[in-house]
């Protein structure tokens, strides 16, 4: 077994290009999925599915992120293009007064989760993890169940209409086993999106938060980066601006499976009870 | 916008409730907020339910432009929550089946036999109708996966349906009667193992509306198949034979009406799904029948009519149950709430430093 790989996605540094959700589409061939116009700030992809495997979300707040400025005052030359952002005379970290609206962006995707409710529940073993720790649905087997759709805690799994099976991030499986980056790291280009292996990115982006706290944006968190969490942690996990719900992220995620043996307790108790009342009904008189 | 309209699932319902959010905030301050874009914080919806408690206020959370967090399941409710209620059904006829066998009632025990043979037959045909890959059913049976409640749901079927089939035929034409009688008998061991199973189906997923429900669902839908079980022999049998269904019925009937009162207690905000719009609707129309049923059961000992009527209401209340169990997790999983509030409320506990339990559920200290 390889090395575990997976995402980690700096919100604080995405600029909703949506470049992602473009060369994941080109790279695997996505169908198009309907051309909207939601109204939902520039999100018009909506939401992952089984023709959307990056989703990038649009949040406008009215809360300060840290001091922004529009930059037509500036007193002194211009800095030229390409000076380091510590070197600009401003930049989304300097520490000042808030200003009213901030604009939160991140691109979703998968979470590859290490335990994984979409491959626990699968009949068929069309979902299985590879061997770089992530999770594939091998279409040629899947018969289009649609057990892991509703499975799936973070809703990241849809069926292809017109051919009824389910699709999902693969973390570009041919790729990465030619040692390539997947294609949305790849075009990312602020590096929001980071692929790595899994132990250097939490490493990294404990320290990115750290940063961030540091300087004065209190909001930075990490999400599911804890491997204690109700699925085990994700192999690709995310630093956040806001709670998880404000993206659409559910606070708490479980892998329902956590909770199988019980329920197959429970459910044997039930068989067991069923067969021993229907037989005790006759008992008894015979009218 | 009516309750039946915000279950849909074209996305209209979603984008209507956002705009009604951002025109209800403009008008409070038209001025200071006409510029604002949508805000991305969809808040509660405050709709008035038509069976709305008046004492629990709506709890405060936050979505993502009111979209559902967990994808809704993509089964048809004919196709699903009918196996659900045919599954169950076939399940505890053969139990009584094998009893009228053993106790010496003919018409029973063959009534019950065509009955589970005929249910079981539909409710393969609807399970494959389901897939969206008709033709390779077959990879259902590829592995066998304790993981997967479908999986082992499809062996334990595997099983039982030509039991229950063989069953069926030797009572039809009369031939093979050992190897009917032996049919029999395995599908009242395996029959329950097919009523009880898809609670565990449908609590496996991360659907609010059936998850929170896990430690009840299996009690639920075998109560309900001993209902509909019972309800189908006092249809088919005599009054001399239809005693022990009497009281399957009854016994079912009434279990069925008990567990989904207590399941629905313990569900916390999740229970709302229940009581909202068509699931609303189901759960009542079907308790209604299952209870009428039961006690049509109980006063018509003497009188075929009354009991066949019983009977053909226990069933009723019993599809009823199952298609409004379906229809309540599809509610709950198109509205962002179910998902966030007991989830919020968990992390909330856990940061206080109370004790969550491992099924989830809050133990304040
Ligand atoms: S996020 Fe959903 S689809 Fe992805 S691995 Fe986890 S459970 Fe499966
Ligand atoms: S739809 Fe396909 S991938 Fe999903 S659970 Fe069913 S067989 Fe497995």
């Amino acid at each position: 077994m390889a090395e575990r790989m997976g995402f980690f996605t700096d919100t604080s540094v995405c600029i909703g290009c949506k470049a992602c959700e473009v060369a994941c589409k080109e790279w695997n061939a996505i169908p198009e999925d309907g051309l909207n116009f939601t109204g939902m700030s520039y999100d018009n992809t909506e939401r992952l599915g089984a023709d959307s495997w990056r989703h990038v979300a649009f949040i406008e707040q009215r809360k300060p992120l840290a001091r922004q400025e529009p930059g037509v005052d500036h007193e002194g030359p211009v800095p030229p293009l390409g000076t380091p952002p510590d070197l600009a005379p401003m930049n989304p970290m300097t520490p000042g007064e808030g200003g009213d609206l901030r604009w939160l962006m991140s691109s979703d995707v998968c979470k590859h989760c290490t335990v994984a409710a979409c491959l626990d529940v699968c009949p068929t073993g069309a979902l299985f993890r590879t061997e770089f720790g992530t999770v594939v649905v091998q279409s040629d087997v899947c018969n289009g169940c649609g057990y892991c759709i509703p499975a799936c805690p973070f809703g990241v799994l849809g069926q292809r209409k017109d051919d009824g099976r389910a699709w999902k991030c693969t973390l570009c499986y041919d790729r990465i086993g030619d040692g390539l980056e997947p294609a949305c790291a790849k075009a990312c280009p602020t590096d929001s999106i980071q692929y790595g292996p899994l132990d250097e990115l939490r490493e990294r982006a404990a320290a990115r938060v750290t940063t961030l706290n540091d300087a004065g944006v209190d909001d930075a968190r990490l999400y599911l980066a804890d491997t204690d969490d109700g699925i085990g942690g994700a192999g690709a996990f995310f630093l956040l601006l806001d709670d998880p719900e404000v993206y659409g992220l559910p606070p708490d995620p479980i892998a329902t499976t956590r909770d199988l043996p019980a329920m197959w307790r429970h459910a044997a108790l039930a068989a067991a009870g069923l067969l021993g009342a229907g037989l005790l009904a006759f008992a008894g008189r015979r009218r | 916008m009516s309750e039946e309209a915000r279950g849909r699932d074209d996305g209209q319902a979603g984008r209507d409730a956002i705009s009604e959010e951002v025109h209800g905030r403009q008008a409070l301050s038209p001025g200071d907020h006409a510029r604002d874009a949508l805000t991305g914080t969809a808040g509660p919806r405050r709709r008035r339910r038509r069976r709305e408690r008046p004492v629990v206020p709506e709890p405060e959370f936050t979505s993502y432009y009111g979209r559902p967090v967990v994808k809704p399941p993509v089964w048809k409710a004919l196709d699903i929550a009918g196996y659900l209620f045919l599954g169950g059904l076939a399940g505890a006829s053969s139990v009584l089946s094998a009893g009228a066998e053993l106790t010496g009632r003919p018409r029973l025990a063959r009534g019950t036999r065509i009955g589970a043979a005929g249910a079981i037959a539909v409710s393969l045909a609807a399970l494959v109708h389901d897939l969206g890959r008709p033709a390779r059913f077959v990879n259902m049976l590829r592995v066998l996966k304790w993981t997967s409640p479908m999986s082992v749901g499809s062996w334990i079927l595997s099983a039982y349906a030509p039991a229950a089939g063989a069953a069926a035929l030797s009572a039809v034409t009369g031939r093979l009667p050992r190897i009917g009688t032996a049919g029999a008998m395995a599908g009242a061991v395996a029959g329950p193992a097919v009523a009880a199973y898809t609670g565990v189906l449908l609590a496996d997923t991360a659907v609010p509306g059936w998850h929170e429900g896990h430690r009840e669902l299996p009690y639920l839908f075998v109560s309900s198949a001993a209902g509909a079980g019972g309800g189908l022999g006092l249809l088919v049998a005599p009054l001399a034979e239809a005693a022990p269904a009497r009281r399957m019925g009854v016994a079912g009937g009434t279990a069925e009406l008990l567990v989904a009162h207590f399941m629905r207690r313990r569900m916390g905000v999740v229970a709302e799904a229940y009581e909202t719009g068509r699931a609303g609707v189901l759960i009542r129309t079907a308790e209604a029948l299952t209870g009428a049923g039961a006690l049509a059961a109980v006063l018509g000992r003497r009188s075929r009519w009354l009991s066949a009527a019983a009977g053909g209401a226990l069933l009723a209340g019993s599809a009823l149950t199952r298609f409004g169990v379906f229809e309540a997790g599809m509610i709950s999983s198109k509205d962002p709430k179910y998902t966030v509030v007991p989830q919020r409320a968990r992390l909330d506990a856990r940061d206080d430093g109370n004790a969550v339990r491992p099924d989830g559920t809050v133990q304040q200290h």
